[in-house]
């Protein structure tokens, strides 16, 4: 009876797109214990609901509202998962280990006092529960044993490969109305401010980065050139933000923002293993480094061991070209 | 403003990780060690806040007595009182036990020196990135907390802080006595001056034991992943490859 709960990631009402690796890897887990999986979704309508459902094949949703929960609120959302996880005793309340994942579930463990395992790449339940889970921003991996009858856990952002289920029939949709204390909605968003449109660095199909051997804040005016021919963005190595060039907006890294673009251009990047760990999720590689030791050029499917200065001007010479033969086709 | 800022001594990043033989641990012989990067942006932001706010900065640490390096660092950079809270350096302490160790610490420091109007921690620790201690210490002493800050204004009544999100900003509005989880690029921490150094030497620490409480999490052991050995094609040695990499981007789909 137990049950696997899986927080629904969203930002009022836009479900995040790791809530798909969340229920991937929530469905995996609730066959391989043989307990049924539960959505949660805080502060949201059926009617928000429904479409997620058909397209990723949610049958049973509990959606937890009180009128405080406005918005997002870290204290707001763990309180509620406690409460639910009080009410219906799951084994396991998951989500995926983005920034907002990991915090829920600290807050919702906290109020519990339950385990919390972050960032894990396996779990199973045996005698205890079993968890492989990312350190060192995923540089190594630990094996932990938990002993507690019921815990939460995330799943490492990237680290699950979605897969699509398709829904047969209505999602079962049952709602529970809290009673949160109002003195927890003092963290709600009070506001936002947008700084641009469209995609991020964590979700651009194409980042075109440069490390150290750009050389200077304005030596990143190619790449954004590239970038921009590409419909990509920019991104920058710690090394870059530490000398002022960029800001740590740009960064990818352990400490930065994780990236998993279709392409990757590395420009003159070592690849240190904190940059790696941001970077590693990309799906192709290019390194452009005059060290053809670097770490990033053994580690990427290909390179070019030329000055990025040279090569950029170049690329972007030739993307040119070819848009061009592409319209006057 | 009185601020409370909670650090831990980890490698340096960047470093390769070896792991000890029996994998329960990291073999720290060829390692330099520094504060976790959120967190010596935690120092420098409280420091910032002080020098325009007035009040003073106290900086807590949880480990074995090697950890008082970073304390002197944080006394380097402008911080102004210092508390270790020693273990056996032995095993890390599990998530729950360093939360409850540091709730315990946070109380009887502000029992003697009043309630601190900011506690601030890293977003996660660079080494064993929980991301959960910060938010138990919040929880268990009943304060507002937000994690991923990159910006804070104190204001007369109010603390104004930015939470980065995809394109742009959230903006959170707490009254002190308040929790912060610090992201890097929040400031360029300084560097240490020579009178920093200097007077860093004379700080005076206290230490205490952290309590003994019972881990839930146990380690196994740690160990590396698998790395995939990758092959990789060579598209060029100078600006000509210009042509290959286009060919690349055409077979991607994304020229």
């Amino acid at each position: 009876m137990p049950g696997v709960f899986v927080l629904l990631e969203h930002d009022r009402g836009v479900f995040a797109p790791a809530c798909e690796e969340a229920l991937t890897a929530a469905r995996t887990l609730g066959a391989a214990i043989n307990e049924e999986v539960t959505a949660i979704a805080i502060g949201v309508t059926g009617s928000d609901l429904l479409p997620l459902c058909s397209a990723q094949g949610v049958s049973r949703v509990l959606a937890l509202n009180d009128p405080l929960i406005s918005d997002y609120s870290p204290e707001l959302w763990g309180q509620a998962i406690a409460e639910v996880h009080e009410a219906k005793q799951p084994s396991l309340v998951m989500a995926v280990g983005t920034d907002k994942g990991n915090e829920v579930l600290a807050q919702g463990s906290a109020r519990l006092n339950l385990p919390f395992v972050a960032n894990c790449v396996s779990l199973e339940r045996q005698e205890a529960w079993v968890a492989t889970r990312l350190q060192w921003g995923g540089s190594l991996l630990e094996d932990v044993t938990v002993e507690a009858s019921s815990i939460f856990a995330s799943f490492g952002h990237h680290s699950v490969t979605p897969e699509r289920v398709s829904l047969d029939g209505q999602p079962s949709i049952e709602t529970l109305e809290l009673s949160l204390d109002p003195n927890l909605a003092r963290s709600l968003v009070q506001d936002r401010v947008k700084m641009s449109e469209g995609a991020t660095l964590s979700t651009a199909s194409v980042v075109v980065s440069g490390g150290r051997g750009v050389g200077s804040a304005e030596g990143f005016a190619p790449l954004e050139q590239l970038a921009e021919l590409l419909s990509g963005k920019v991104g920058c190595s710690r090394a870059v933000t530490n000398n002022g060039w960029r800001s740590h907006s740009d960064q990818v890294g352990q400490t930065g923002t994780r990236i998993a673009p279709d392409l990757y251009v590395a420009c003159g990047i070592s690849g240190a293993i904190q940059h790696w760990v941001g970077a590693m999720a990309a799906k192709n590689i290019l390194a452009i480094n005059t060290d053809p030791e670097a770490n990033m050029v053994t580690k990427a499917q290909y390179a070019v061991i030329a000055d990025l200065h040279e090569v950029i001007p170049a690329l972007i010479a030739e993307v040119k070209l070819r848009r061009e033969g592409q319209s006057k086709s | 403003m009185e601020i409370l800022v909670c650090v831990k001594r980890v490698p340096a990043p960047g470093s390769r990780i070896n792991v000890t033989q029996d994998g329960l641990a990291v073999d720290t012989s060829n390692l330099g060690f520094t504060t976790s990067p959120h967190e010596e942006c935690a120092v420098e932001e409280a420091v910032r806040i002080v020098e325009e706010h007035g009040g003073s900065v106290t900086v807590l640490t949880l480990g074995s007595a090697l950890s008082e390096e970073q304390l002197r660092y944080a006394a380097s950079v402008g911080a102004n009182k210092f508390v270790l809270v020693e273990t056996d350096g032995e095993h890390d302490s599990d998530a729950q036990q360093t939360a409850e160790a540091i709730r315990e610490t946070v109380i009887s420091l502000e029992a003697s020196h009043g309630i601190f109007d900011l506690i601030l921690f890293g977003n996660e620790s660079a080494d064993s990135s929980g991301y959960q201690v910060g938010i138990r210490v919040a929880v268990s002493l009943d304060r507002p907390m937000v994690n991923g800050i990159k910006n804070i204004d104190v204001g007369d009544t109010q603390i104004t802080a930015h939470r980065e999100v995809d394109n742009g900003y959230e903006v959170y509005s707490l009254k002190a006595p308040a929790v912060f989880g610090i992201k890097e690029g929040i400031n360029l921490p300084r560097y240490p001056t020579m009178k920093g150094r200097l007077a860093s030497k004379k700080a005076e620490i206290s230490t205490i034991s952290a309590s003994a409480s019972v881990a839930s999490q146990q380690r196994v052991r740690l160990h590396r992943p698998e790395e995939e050995t990758v092959e990789t094609t060579i598209l060029g040695n100078d600006a000509t490859a210009a042509v290959k990499i286009a060919d690349l981007l055409e077979e991607l789909d994304l020229l």
